[in-house]
């Protein structure tokens, strides 16, 4: 039998439209708009003005603290503005627009094709160069990864698990690239293993993908203490929790981080995105997007430059079919709808997914009929009836007795419910709300 | 440019609705009730009939001029209420107790509480004990299996649970009671009893289909009838004859039926597995004590109503197992 995890989940329609087409490089556009903020955590600073001229790969924004990142220009040419823009969740943030001229790389980075396998920095210098490449989780997440890889004191690593799952319906861009750049990413592991000071290392792969875990199994028996770890199809097996409870049987307890079972999570686009910056000395500056739909022409994956407008990568796939009723940053089950389209793309852009107007619309919610269905699916353990109703009903020390903010938001429950109902919307509004209180006990416990 | 939607996720749905469960939970009964017509003929159309069509338009009525709001009788639970109801009612019954028990089901135990999802208590078993108590000779007078033609003039005899019951309190051993039903006929569901419970073969048939097609989950029906499976093993180990065997327990009254079709009301049983277990537990052991030890020989729809009661209670102290709550593998 195959390894999945223990609790919950579901099987929702894969949709994989774009698995069989190779990543193609998009044309850089004319103008790209840049955030400063494409991570968790402060928005790093501007380091450039209006009017600086800038090479593909300059370091832009500075990092604005330890939980931030670098931002570096993904074009050359000059900077036009800096100013607000609504993102594609409607938050004002800051964006650095820069107008493309030709395509002129610093010298520092090696463009070359050749593989280069041998590790020559040191485990401290490798995290301090992922920190200034700018690097962030890939898989959507987009926490800085030189953050996860600084162990805290007293804390020990034993095991790095790889996100090879790509469990969310539609997206191909991780399944691409195992494709593709299977021996970069073993070698992206590889350097991951030695900044961690780890002697194994986990690649976490369903099996809807054998192509790729032939490819990479074949590729990781040159490589010494990388597992490629089959597992069986199960949503939400790419959460960080899930995913270690897959792999390596422990199980986080409420509260606590992967660290604290000795894991270390990253995706393989991470692991990608490592092997460049590391090896190449290639800032995080273009990435591998998925852009697919039912009612698209011509799903595909592609490499962008951060920055481009969605609407740019929309239209290499064929344009926005007429009856488009909803266009998603990420998964279905996780992504977010974007409010429109002249938003860039960012490091965490992991797909583009657009649905048609019948899609785009939910059921009329009916009756609980306390089936228990959600509570078998969710993948925390919770009860996402009881916490949907008591959110609504504003009992917040409740939810949060009934556990609330161990909730993913995977969507499981929502997805599962025969009566509609829209439960992951109240259990939201019931972890912002309990989320709230815990700072506010935890800000007065500080004074 | 188009105007987007904007929601937020997921924005997928899987498919499951109320109608799905409501009428599939009706497909996975009518193996059963086709045993039924088999047997009782049109007695058991006659009563199926009525309850079903009775159910469907109280909760229309009530629906439509009571609580004016929107009716829901196209969702299936009225009319999966009313063959349940039916179920539990010999095949002839006047009809108009069981109108009587379909305003009872729709009327008192759901839509009184909120309608669809809202009942404390499972409609159909309620209805069925408010008749037994309120029409207890028309209630418990079986017609004989094998008169087609008939409906409320068909000839009666005892079910195997009234004739053990009788026979035992008479001071005579189980081997000695007379007329019970071989256990061919016990299993095919040649015996006298309400329309729905006899056919125990074509009850489980119902049972794989309802877990195939995930409308269930196994928890409650096996932990029921594992119960009555074990106690009476117990007891008919100690003396097999004052207590009947495990096989007889499971293949009489309603056990099959009342396990796998009523103690699975979603709406009236506990949300979490164990809870489900405890549950099952519960219905398994009262039902056990009421048959050896009550009054009455079937103690089914008393258990099921008393662990209704009861599941709030469940759901307070059976939680689900958390994620990161045992220690690790």
């Amino acid at each position: 039998m195959l390894k999945t995890f223990s609790i919950g989940g579901i099987h929702p329609a894969a949709n994989k439209l774009s698995a069989g087409s190779a990543i193609q490089a998009l044309p850089v556009p004319e103008v790209v708009k840049v955030p400063v903020a494409q991570h968790i955590g402060a928005p790093a600073q501007p380091v450039v003005a209006k009017g600086d001229s800038v090479k593909v790969g300059q370091l832009i924004a500075q990092s604005a603290g330890f939980v931030s990142a670098n931002v570096h220009s993904p074009v050359s040419g000059v900077v036009d503005k800096i100013e607000d823009f609504v993102d594609g969740n409607g938050y004002r943030k800051m964006a650095i627009v820069i107008k493309v001229e030709g395509d002129e790389w610093l010298e520092s980075i090696d463009r070359s094709a050749d593989i280069k396998r041998e590790i020559t920095l040191e485990p401290a210098d490798i995290v301090k160069k992922i920190g200034e490449m700018g690097l962030v989780g890939m898989g959507g997440a987009t926490f800085p990864s030189h953050v996860k890889l600084s162990v805290p004191q007293g804390k020990v690593c034993d095991a790095l698990i790889i996100n090879g799952v790509e469990c969310e319906p539609y997206l191909t861009s991780d399944h691409r690239l195992m494709l593709e750049k299977g021996e970069e990413i073993l070698i992206g592991v590889s350097i991951l293993m030695k900044a961690l000071n780890v002697a194994k290392a986990y690649v976490g792969i369903e099996n809807n993908k054998p192509d790729a875990i032939d490819h990479l199994t074949r590729l990781a028996a040159s490589f010494s203490g990388i597992t490629i770890q089959p597992l069986a199809l199960r949503y939400p097996q790419g959460g960080e929790k899930q995913l270690i409870d897959a792999c390596i049987g422990r199980q986080i307890p409420s509260g606590k981080l992967p660290i604290d079972v000795g894991a270390v999570v990253q995706n393989v686009g991470t692991a990608y995105a490592v092997y460049e910056a590391v090896q190449k000395n290639k800032p995080l500056i273009e990435r591998v997007v998925c852009v697919t739909g039912k009612t698209l022409a011509r799903p595909s994956n592609f490499l962008v430059r951060i920055g481009t407008p969605v609407e740019k990568v929309i239209e290499a796939a064929g344009g926005v079919p007429d009856d488009c009723g909803k266009v998603i940053g990420g998964g279905p089950m996780m992504g977010r709808a974007f409010t429109h389209l002249d938003v860039p793309v960012i490091k965490g852009t992991s797909g583009i997914l657009l649905m048609s107007k019948a899609e785009s619309q939910r059921a009329e919610p009916s009756n609980c009929i306390r089936c228990a269905k959600c509570v078998s699916v969710c993948p925390m353990g919770l009860e996402p009836f009881l916490l949907a109703k008591v959110s609504a009903k504003g009992l917040l020390d409740r939810a949060e007795a009934e556990h609330i903010m161990d909730c993913i938001e995977c969507g499981s429950c929502s997805f599962t419910c025969p009566s509609n109902r829209p439960l992951l919307d109240y259990i939201r509004l019931g972890k912002g709300k309990v989320g709230a209180i815990l700072r506010a006990r935890a800000a007065a416990a500080k004074k | 440019m188009n105007k987007l939607t904007i929601s937020p996720s997921p924005h997928v749905h899987g498919g499951d609705s109320v109608k799905r469960n409501m009428y599939g939970v009706i497909i996975a009964l009518l193996p059963a009730w086709a045993t039924s017509l088999w047997f009782f003929g049109l007695g058991a159309l006659a009563v199926t009939l009525i309850s079903v069509a009775s159910c469907v338009l109280i909760e229309f009525l009530i629906q439509k001029f009571v609580m004016k709001v929107k009716t829901t009788i196209c969702d299936g639970s009225a009319a999966l209420t009313g063959l349940i109801l039916a179920f539990n009612m010999p095949s002839n019954l006047p009809w108009w107790i069981i109108v009587i028990g379909a305003l009872v089901a729709i009327g008192v135990a759901k839509m009184t509480f909120g309608g669809l999802g809202q009942n404390i208590a499972n409609p159909a078993i309620l209805a069925r004990v408010f008749l037994l108590i309120s029409f207890p000779q028309q209630m418990t007078s079986w017609p004989k299996p094998g008169q087609l033609t008939s409906y409320a003039d068909a000839a009666t005899g005892a079910t195997p649970l009234g004739l053990m019951k009788e026979a035992l309190r008479d001071g005579k051993s189980v081997s000695e009671v007379a007329d019970l039903p071989s256990t061919t006929d016990l299993l095919l569901g040649n015996m006298g009893g309400s329309l729905g419970e006899v056919a125990a073969i074509a009850l489980l048939i119902g049972f794989v289909i309802l877990l195939v097609r995930r409308i269930i989950t196994w928890h409650i029906p096996v932990a029921v009838l594992g119960t009555i499976a074990v106690l009476s093993a117990i007891f008919y180990l100690a003396d097999p004859s004052a207590y009947p065997s495990p096989l007889f327990h499971l293949l009489t009254g309603g056990a099959l039926l009342g396990a796998i079709f009523m103690a699975t009301d979603y709406v009236t049983s506990p949300m979490s597995h164990s809870g489900m277990l405890v549950y099952g537990f519960g219905i398994g052991l009262l039902t056990f004590i009421i048959r050896t030890f009550g009054a009455y020989p079937e103690g089914m729809s008393f258990a099921i109503l008393i662990m209704n009661m009861l599941t709030p209670l469940i759901n307070t102290y059976f939680k689900p197992k958390r994620f990161g709550e045992v220690a690790t593998k």
